[in-house]
């Protein structure tokens, strides 16, 4: 085995030194009614290049992979600077373990503090930590955190949230007293209304902005209503382009905004590894979740980095900590601070008016073609639903198999009495001409 | 020996990006915007006005020589043995990650049409075979992220099975018993999960007490077990089958923590051993890589009586076609949006295929033989608390070294000088001054023999010149840092007003 330096010499006398005639007796512990005693019937050793086409061979049935694709919901293609998967594979930082001796780990714990002050000024806030698993799981936890923090049980989530999200919550926060209240959607405007089932035993009010539908909430009234019974305003964020253009939460009063960071260099990837962003304002920090990566000093004044305020976390903890999590998302926290310091200030906020005209240019387009309509009439970013004159899943399957353009998401997937809609999402690797091509063939 | 350091050598003093930035300095080019602009695409109070205040402006080379100067600060696998207990900190084929970067697998959309996602579904379903065959147990779901997340789902499972068998009686069984020297993140993801912990004492050998065990049986409520095994001190729990019968007769379940599964692939398997569910650690046993702390991919496997509560979607074959069935009406629940961290199973799947059944089974055999050897040179030198012969991980204390001030965390910072990254420190917490050490199947003989050599060295420092170490680091760009002042007066985001990277000549 390639991957194993010792040669079986070096074994055997390894064994000899140690008394041993066999490997097999190093497992002398394991009583033999449990041993397997038998091979493992999985496949037998692939070479290099066996193993290559094995994986080429899979990966050419996902043809969807190669369209033209109208696809967002949570997961967007976005381009990429090549030098972000090539430093993201030095040895350096993708061998590298979790830097619990910053002697030695420098390197991570500079790029977690630098990932730490970007969300902070993308979102506004004043503090974020080392990142989450990704967006869905970082809501899970700002739940947790809201009854913490309020001492509080309910939490008040709107249904234009990404559904995925909210069942991963769901899972996440069944096991305590917790209430969860969904709240609904304006069929006109797309936008958040039930907010009277707000009272004084909220712990938190939950929204997307942009929401699943594309919608960009008034976060100024729904902040005010939220702190008006005492409850937290959580904001998510799934798409983390819209951070280059569109007012940051923090300018609204956010208590607490989590969101999905794969946009930024991040390949889709069939749904992860992705990126959990998790941020909240200064007086909250000794209740959140996660790792935190901290200024520290050496005795001689030199600065450095380390992960810090870990008595909240499960290994000092146990039971009592604030999240089982353990992991950030180290390596794909690299590749979203790689993208936003070579992206810099201007690339941040030209991708996303990019995004926002291409998106804006699709929707004046397809709102013209005879039969449909924009149904949702708040202001969006890059992602819109369209209302077609027939069921969506037939308009889809027609454009992809007649075009060979991956068209969108019915809406039907999530919303009932909403078969006739697409989520159209619009991002700056679309050409006019694929954005036509779409529209021609609706 | 003390080593003139030139002060204000470039690549050791590599300031913030933020320090770097330059107004005007770019790092990127997008292609012209192809569609007409309208000028009012956005309503002006949605609309940012602080200008990304504080956001780098850099160039593409700035960037490049920025993360390739921090990068050499940190120490990795490719550079050396990285003898982490606990964590596996094996060898990271550069194969996987070419085949995790084919463009089909990579540039796939999770909620891409089934039809033409069937590559990505196949290669989950196969891994999901192989892991199941790895380990003995029929039910699986890739879909958490990591190690912590698995095992939330695997307690979760318990809880949901518990509430289906017993009814109303099951809020009455609410105990999770733990091991004391249990990894962190159980009690917390049993805590979760809305579980009361009961703490195992260990026996003088480092293994589970059963007359502990089964006195806390006997209390009654137990909904479980919550079990490392090989256990965290790196020995076999020899009893586990009674282990298991004792747990199931007070009506409880049995969790195992694939922590340690790199002890036992192709040798034994925890459905074998009466064990009901498990996660495993694909960033550990399957070789994904670390990246510096994430992504993990967690997944989860359980017996045929706690498959009906697994996590949906999960990935079935019918016929030839593979699909998502959502149709598990007795699921706890999603865990993670999507199908877990795909990028991983990619990974870990070419490492399986790469091994192969031999391979698995040969690297199980040397990552045992690697740790036994240490275990073995190093008793005299250190203080070895258990008798037991130890599996993949060696356990280790301070106690010969604490008499003359010496403490694990000083023995882990010289290790640094002598080019190796320290082993697992103060856990578990059962031994004091605790050092574990996983040297893992990727290390040759000799590197274990410099690193053998490089603790018996330590060891006498420390007898004869214990301020050496307790000073330790010596070799490295900073030393030791204040921890206890950055926790008092927590700085976690650069401000403009910020010190930079020196305050002392």
């Amino acid at each position: 085995m390639r991957y194993i330096p010792n040669s079986p010499e070096e074994r055997a006398d390894m064994l000899g030194l140690l008394g041993l005639s066999n490997a097999g007796e190093l497992f002398r512990s394991i009583p033999n009614d449990v041993q397997l005693n038998r091979p493992l019937n999985v496949t037998d050793p692939m070479a290099e290049n066996e193993v290559i086409a094995a994986m080429e061979a899979m990966a050419a049935k996902n043809t969807a992979a190669t369209k033209p694709s109208f696809l967002g919901a949570g997961v967007y293609s976005h381009f990429s600077p090549t030098i972000v998967d090539h430093l993201i594979q030095r040895s350096e930082f993708f061998t590298s373990y979790t830097p619990y001796q910053p002697e030695i780990s420098q390197g991570t714990l500079q790029y977690i503090f630098e990932f730490q002050t970007l969300v902070c000024q993308l979102t506004g806030m004043e503090v974020a930590n080392a990142s989450m698993y990704d967006g869905s799981t970082a809501m899970a936890e700002a739940y947790l955190m809201a009854q913490r923090v309020t001492r509080r049980e309910k939490v008040i989530v709107a249904k234009s949230v990404h559904p995925e999200y909210r069942e991963v919550a769901t899972t996440y926060d069944q096991h305590g007293d917790s209430e969860i209240v969904e709240i609904d959607f304006d069929e006109a405007t797309g936008r958040v209304v039930g907010l009277d089932a707000l009272d004084d035993r909220t712990a938190a009010l939950v929204v997307q902005s942009p929401n699943f539908f594309g919608c960009i909430e008034d976060l100024q009234s729904l902040a005010d209503a939220a702190h008006a019974v005492g409850a937290l305003f959580i904001v998510v964020v799934t798409e983390a382009i819209s951070f280059g253009l569109l007012k940051p939460p923090g300018e609204f009063g956010a208590d607490i905004v989590v969101g999905e960071g794969q946009s930024w260099g991040v390949p889709m990837s069939f749904g992860g590894p992705h990126l959990g962003l998790f941020a909240t304002q200064d007086k909250f920090i000794r209740q959140m979740p996660g790792r935190l990566c901290g200024v520290a000093y050496d005795k001689n004044g030199n600065r450095g980095f380390v992960l810090t305020l870990s008595t909240r976390e499960q290994h000092i903890r146990r039971e009592k900590a604030t999240s089982n999590i353990c992991t950030n998302q180290g390596l794909i926290a690299l590749a979203a601070t790689i993208y936003m310091e070579t992206m810099g200030k201007t690339g941040l906020q030209e991708v996303a008016e990019q995004n926002a005209q291409k998106a804006g240019y699709a929707k004046q387009q397809i709102a013209a073609v005879a039969g449909y309509s924009i149904p949702f009439s708040s202001p969006t970013f890059n992602e819109f639903v369209v209302r077609g004159p027939r069921p969506a899943l037939e308009v889809l399957e027609k454009v992809r198999i007649e075009n060979g353009i991956v068209g969108g998401l019915a809406l039907s997937k999530y919303y009932g009495g909403h078969d006739n809609d697409i989520l159209v999402c619009v991002t700056e690797t679309m050409s006019k001409a694929n954005i036509d091509a779409f529209v021609d063939a609706l | 020996m003390s080593i003139k350091k030139v002060t204000q050598h470039p690549t050791q003093n590599e300031g913030l990006i933020f320090e770097r930035s330059q107004g005007g300095r770019v790092g990127y080019r997008l292609p012209k915007l192809d569609v007409p602009i309208t000028e009012d695409i956005l309503p002006a109070e949605l609309r940012r006005d602080d200008d990304l205040e504080g956001v780098p402006e850099v160039s593409e080379v700035d960037v490049v020589r920025h993360f390739t100067r921090i990068s050499t600060w940190n120490y990795s696998i490719d550079l050396g043995m990285y003898p982490l207990g606990s964590c596996t900190m094996k060898y990271n084929s550069r194969l996987n990650e070419k085949t995790a970067r084919i463009g089909g697998f990579a540039n796939l959309h999770p909620l891409a049409p089934e039809e033409e996602s069937q590559g990505a579904l196949e290669l989950i379903y196969k891994l999901q075979e192989d892991l199941c065959e790895i380990t003995g147990l029929p039910g699986i779901s890739l879909q958490p992220a990591a190690g912590a997340q698995g095992e939330m789902t695997g307690v979760m499972l318990i809880r949901a099975f518990l509430d289906h068998r017993d009814g109303e009686a099951s809020k009455d069984r609410r105990v999770m018993l733990i091991p004391e020297s249990a990894h962190g993140t159980n009690p917390a993801s049993a805590a979760m999960s809305g579980f009361k912990v009961k703490t195992i004492r260990a026996t003088a050998d480092g293994l589970t007490d059963m007359a502990h065990l089964r006195e806390l049986c006997s209390e009654g409520g137990v909904a479980g077990l919550m079990l490392t095994n090989p256990n965290t001190c790196g020995i076999f729990e020899t009893d586990i089958k009674e282990i298991c019968e004792t747990i199931h007769a007070a009506g409880g379940l049995v969790y195992m923590d694939g922590a340690n599964m790199n002890a036992l692939v192709g040798i034994a398997r925890p459905g074998d051993m009466g064990v009901d569910v498990i996660h495993l650690n694909l960033h550990k046993t399957f070789s994904t890589p670390h990246g510096g702390g994430g992504p993990g991919c967690g997944p989860c496997l359980c017996s045929a009586d706690l498959a009906p509560f697994l996590p949906t979607p999960k990935i079935e074959k019918d016929g030839e076609r593979y699909h998502l069935n959502y149709d598990y009406p007795g699921s706890i629940g999603r865990v993670k949006a999507f199908y877990g961290n795909f990028g991983m199973m990619v990974r870990a799947l070419s490492y399986i295929y790469t091994h192969g059944n031999d391979g698995l089974k040969e690297a199980t055999e040397v990552a045992v033989l690697n740790a036994r050897y240490v275990s073995n040179a190093l008793k005299e030198a250190y203080d070895k608390p258990f008798e037991s012969d130890c599996m993949h991980e060696a356990i280790f204390s301070h106690k010969n070294q604490s008499k003359k001030g010496v403490v694990t965390l000083d023995i882990a910072k010289r290790l640094i000088d002598y080019g190796f990254h320290p082993m697992t420190v103060y856990f578990p917490l059962v031994v004091e001054g605790a050092m574990l050490i996983e040297p893992t199947e990727s290390v040759g003989r000799a590197d274990l023999d410099a690193f053998i050599e490089a603790m018996i060295d330590i060891d006498r420092e420390a007898q004869e010149d214990p301020q050496l170490v307790i000073n330790a680091p010596h070799s490295t760009r900073i030393g030791r840092l204040d921890e206890a002042t950055a926790a008092r007066k927590p700085v976690l985001r650069w401000k403009p007003d910020m010190e930079t990277l020196s305050t002392a000549a």
